[in-house]
C-alpha cells in the first residue's frame, strides 16, 4: 500500500486549507513573435530540413482550412473545421515524434496527419466522401485516419480517444516497440469522464503515453472559464502523479521541445506525460458555429497578434532557411493545388451500394445481407430516388 | 395562434415553465448565454438569470448526475444533452439512478422532476454521430419515460407534460424538423397527455404507426398509398415508454393490417416490441404480418444515407405487399 507519502507529510495541528492554485505552472516559450529566441532558451533538436518541412506544412494547412471553410460556404462540402491560429500544436506535436508513434487525434489536428504526408487526394476524398475516401465516405468531413501513417480515425465522441491512448501506448510498450502514443484532446474534452480515467489508467499502469492538451480557450461557445476553475489542465497532471509541462501553443519551437522531451522520457522510463498547450480558437468552432454570437472582435484581434505561422515564418527569414520569393510562390501553388484537387474529387463516384453493410462485421452476417438484396431490389423499382447507387446495381 | 417552429415551441414551453416555477433550472453544454447550439434555450439566461440558466462544462455523466441530485432535492432540472448520440457517458446515470431512484428507496427519494432533453434523428447528412435514434435502449428501463413529439403543436404540449410529470422523462426532439416543421401553437399554455397515442389520419384498410420525425415520412407513403385508393389510418405513438397498446391495438383490430416504422436499425428497436405486442393483441384479426420499415442493421451512414433510411418509398412498399399478401 503506498501510504508512504502520507507518513512523510508535514503534520499541522490547526486545520487549515491549501489553496486549489496552490500549484504554480511556468509556461514554456522559447521563440517570441519577432522570429527571436528568447535569451536562455534551449532548443529543439530542428534542422533546416525538419524546419522547411514544418514550416511548409503549416502553409499547408493554412491554405486547406481557408479554402475548404470557402468550399463549404459554396454548399460543395457538407462541413469543415478549420484549426486557424491553433496549426503549430498538432504540426509541431507530429514534428516532434518519430513516423513509428500513434496519433490519436480530437478533430482538430488535421495538421499533424499532413505531417505525416496524408495526400491532398486523401484529405478530399474524405471530405467529398466519395469511393475513394479511405473511411469509405462514412464519416463526417475532417474525420480523417489512417493505419500506414499511424493515425486513428477520428471518433466524433469526445474523450473517448483518451483512455483508449493508455491502452494503445500500453500495448507498445509491452511489445518493447521504440513508440509510443500522442492524445490530442481540447480543454473541453478534458471536463469529460473519460479524461479523468484515462489519465489515473495510464499514470497508474504506466502508459508512455503523451496526453497533449490544446486548450484553444473555448470549447464551441464555452469560455474555458466556464469550463474550469482549477489552474488549467496542467494542474490535473500533477494530480496524477504524472509529469507535466505548460507551453505556449503558439510558439512552434516550444511545442517541437515539449514533445520531443516528453517523447524521450516517456520511451525511456515508460511513462505518461501531459502537456498542456495555450492557444486560441481564431476561427468559428466549425462551419456550422458564428462566434459573433458568444465573442467580441476586439478578444479574436487581440490573438491574432500571435499567429503561429506568422511567428516560424520571422525565425525561418531570420535564420536566412526562408524568403519572401519562397513564401509566395508556396501560397500560391498550395492554392492552385487545393482548387484543382476540389475540382477531381467532387466529381468521383460515391462508394457503391453494397459498402453500406461492409465492415459492420469482420462479415456480414446472413441478416444484414439480406438487408442488402432487398434493398438493391428496392432501388431498381425506385431508380430516380437513389441516384447515387441506382445505375451501378447489377 | 403565433406560427412557431419546432425550436420556438420548445423554447415557448421552456420559458413557460421557467416563468411559472422558480425552481425550475436549464442547464447543459453551451445552454447558457448562446441558448443552445441549437438555440432551444435562447433567450432563457437573459430573462431568468444565470443561476437557473447555464452552461455546465463538456461532461454528459455530470450534467445528468448533477440533474439527479438536484431533481432528488426537489428542483425542477431541465438537463439538455446536446445530440442524443452524446447521451451515452450519461447512461448510467439515467439507467441506473434516474430510473431506479425512487423503485430502490420504496418511494423514500425520488428524481421524477428530471426532463433530459435532447435532439435525436438523421436526413442532416450528420454521419454517425449526429444521427442516432436511440429511443429503445431507453425503453428497455423500467422506470423512464420516453417521448418523441412530430411537430411544434406536439412538442410544446409533450415538453410541458413532461416537464410537470412526476417520473424522469427522456424527451427526444427531432431536430431534422426544429426549424423545418412550422405550425400553430397557442401561446398560453396547454399540456398534452403522456403515455397516449393520437390518430393523425382515420382509415379503413391499414394502420401506419410512427414517432417523430418519422411520422411526416409515413405519412408521405400514406399519400402515395392513397392515390391507389388505400386509406391508411395513421398514428402518432408520441410515447415511447409507457406506449398506448390500446389506441394501436384498436386501430389494427379494426383494420387488419399493420406497419410500423422508425428511424432505428430494425434488430431490437422498439418497433419490435411494438410489433410482437400487437400479434398477441390482434392475431385472429390480422390479414397479413406485420410490417416493420427501419433503418438498417448498420451504424448510421453518410455518402449512402438515401438508401439506408426508412423512407416514404419502403413504407408505401409495405402497405403494397400487406395489402396484397
Ligand atoms: C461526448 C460529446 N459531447 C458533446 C459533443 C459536441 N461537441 C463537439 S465539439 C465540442 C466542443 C469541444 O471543445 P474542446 O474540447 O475544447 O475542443 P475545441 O473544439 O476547442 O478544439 C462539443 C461540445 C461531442 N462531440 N461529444
Ligand atoms: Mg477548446
Amino acid at each position: 500500500m503506498n501510504t508512504d507519502i502520507y507518513n512523510e507529510s508535514p503534520v499541522v495541528h490547526q486545520p487549515a486549507f491549501i489553496d486549489g492554485h496552490s500549484v504554480e505552472i511556468p509556461i514554456l516559450k522559447i521563440l517570441k513573435q519577432d522570429g527571436s529566441i528568447y535569451e536562455n532558451a534551449i532548443m529543439p533538436e530542428i534542422d533546416r530540413e525538419l524546419a522547411t518541412k514544418t514550416y511548409k506544412t503549416l502553409a499547408f494547412h493554412r491554405v486547406l482550412d481557408e479554402r475548404m471553410v470557402a468550399a463549404q460556404r459554396q454548399g460543395r462540402i457538407s462541413f469543415y473545421m478549420a484549426a486557424l491560429g491553433e496549426e503549430a500544436a498538432s504540426v509541431g506535436g507530429a514534428a516532434g515524434l518519430k513516423d513509428q508513434d500513434m496519433i490519436m487525434a480530437q478533430y482538430r489536428e488535421q495538421g499533424a496527419l499532413m505531417f505525416r504526408g496524408f495526400s491532398l487526394e486523401n484529405f478530399m476524398n474524405q471530405m467529398f466522401s466519395n469511393e475513394q475516401d479511405l473511411g469509405k465516405g462514412r464519416q463526417m468531413p475532417i474525420h480523417y485516419g489512417s493505419n500506414e501513417l499511424n493515425y486513428m480515425t477520428i471518433s466524433s465522441p469526445l474523450g473517448t480517444q483518451i483512455p483508449q491512448a493508455a491502452g494503445y501506448a500500453y500495448g507498445q510498450k509491452m511489445q518493447g516497440l521504440d513508440a509510443v502514443t500522442i492524445c490530442y484532446f481540447g480543454e473541453g474534452a478534458a471536463s469529460e469522464g473519460d479524461f479523468h480515467a484515462g489519465l489515473n489508467m495510464a499514470a497508474v499502469h504506466q502508459s508512455p503515453v503523451i496526453f497533449f492538451c490544446r486548450n484553444n480557450g473555448y470549447a464551441i461557445s464555452t469560455p474555458s472559464d466556464e469550463q474550469y476553475v482549477g489552474n488549467g489542465i496542467a494542474s490535473r497532471g500533477v494530480g496524477y502523479g504524472m509529469k507535466t509541462l505548460r507551453i505556449d501553443g503558439n510558439d512552434i519551437l516550444a511545442v517541437i521541445a515539449a514533445v520531443q522531451l516528453a517523447r524521450e522520457y516517456a520511451v525511456k522510463e515508460g511513462k505518461p506525460v501531459l502537456i498542456e498547450a495555450m492557444s486560441y480558437r481564431l476561427g468559428a468552432h466549425s462551419t456550422s458555429d458564428d462566434p459573433s454570437g458568444y465573442r467580441t472582435r476586439e478578444e479574436e484581434a487581440k490573438w491574432q497578434e500571435h499567429d503561429p505561422i506568422l511567428r516560424m515564418k520571422n525565425w525561418m527569414l531570420a535564420q536566412g532557411w526562408w524568403d519572401e520569393v519562397q513564401e509566395t510562390a508556396l501560397f500560391e501553388k498550395l492554392r492552385d493545388e487545393v482548387l484543382a484537387a476540389v475540382k477531381v474529387s467532387e466529381k468521383i463516384d460515391k462508394p457503391p451500394v453494397e459498402d453500406l453493410i461492409t465492415d459492420v462485421y469482420d462479415q456480414a452476417p446472413p441478416l444484414l445481407q439480406g438487408q442488402l438484396e432487398q434493398l438493391k431490389v428496392h432501388i431498381k423499382k425506385y431508380p430516380d430516388a437513389y441516384p447515387f447507387t441506382a445505375g451501378r446495381i447489377k | 395562434m403565433a406560427q412557431m417552429n419546432l425550436l420556438q415551441a420548445i423554447n415557448n414551453a421552456l420559458d413557460t415553465v421557467m416563468a411559472e416555477n422558480d425552481r425550475a433550472v436549464c442547464f447543459g453544454e453551451d445552454v447558457g448565454h448562446f441558448g443552445g447550439v441549437f438555440r432551444a434555450t435562447s433567450g432563457l439566461q437573459e430573462k431568468y438569470g444565470k443561476s437557473r440558466c447555464f452552461n455546465t462544462p463538456l461532461v454528459e455523466q455530470g450534467v445528468i448526475g448533477f440533474a439527479n441530485g438536484l431533481a432528488a432535492q426537489g428542483s425542477t432540472p431541465i438537463a439538455e444533452i446536446q445530440f442524443a448520440d452524446y447521451i451515452f457517458p450519461a447512461f448510467d446515470q439515467i439507467v441506473n439512478e434516474s430510473a431506479k431512484f425512487r423503485y430502490r428507496s420504496g418511494n423514500e427519494f425520488d428524481v421524477g422532476k428530471l426532463t433530459i432533453r435532447t435532439p435525436y434523428g438523421g436526413g442532416i447528412a450528420g454521419g454517425l454521430y449526429h444521427s442516432q435514434s436511440p429511443e429503445a435502449y431507453f425503453a428497455h428501463t423500467p422506470g423512464l419515460k420516453v417521448v418523441v413529439p412530430r411537430n411544434p403543436y406536439q412538442a410544446k404540449g409533450l415538453l410541458l407534460a413532461s416537464i410537470r410529470d412526476d417520473n424522469p422523462v427522456v424527451f427526444f426532439e427531432p431536430k431534422r424538423l426544429y426549424r423545418a416543421s412550422v405550425g400553430e401553437v397557442p401561446e398560453e399554455d396547454y399540456q398534452l397527455p403522456l403515455g397516449k397515442a393520437e390518430v393523425v389520419q382515420q382509415g379503413s384498410d391499414i394502420t401506419l404507426l410512427a414517432w417523430g420525425a418519422q411520422m411526416e415520412i409515413v405519412e408521405k407513403a400514406a399519400e402515395l398509398a392513397a392515390a391507389d385508393g388505400i386509406s391508411c389510418e395513421i398514428i402518432d405513438l408520441r410515447t415511447i415508454l409507457p406506449w398506448d397498446v390500446e389506441t394501436v391495438a384498436n386501430s389494427v383490430t379494426k383494420t387488419g393490417r399493420f406497419v410500423v416504422s422508425q428511424e432505428a436499425p430494425l434488430t431490437a428497436g422498439f418497433a419490435s416490441e411494438i410489433a410482437a405486442t400487437i400479434q398477441q393483441e390482434c392475431f385472429l384479426h390480422l390479414e397479413a404480418p406485420i410490417a416493420r420499415v427501419c433503418g438498417m442493421d448498420t451504424p448510421y451512414p453518410l455518402a449512402l444515407e438515401k438508401e439506408y433510411v426508412a423512407d416514404h418509398l419502403k413504407i408505401y412498399e409495405a402497405i403494397k405487399n400487406s395489402m396484397t399478401y
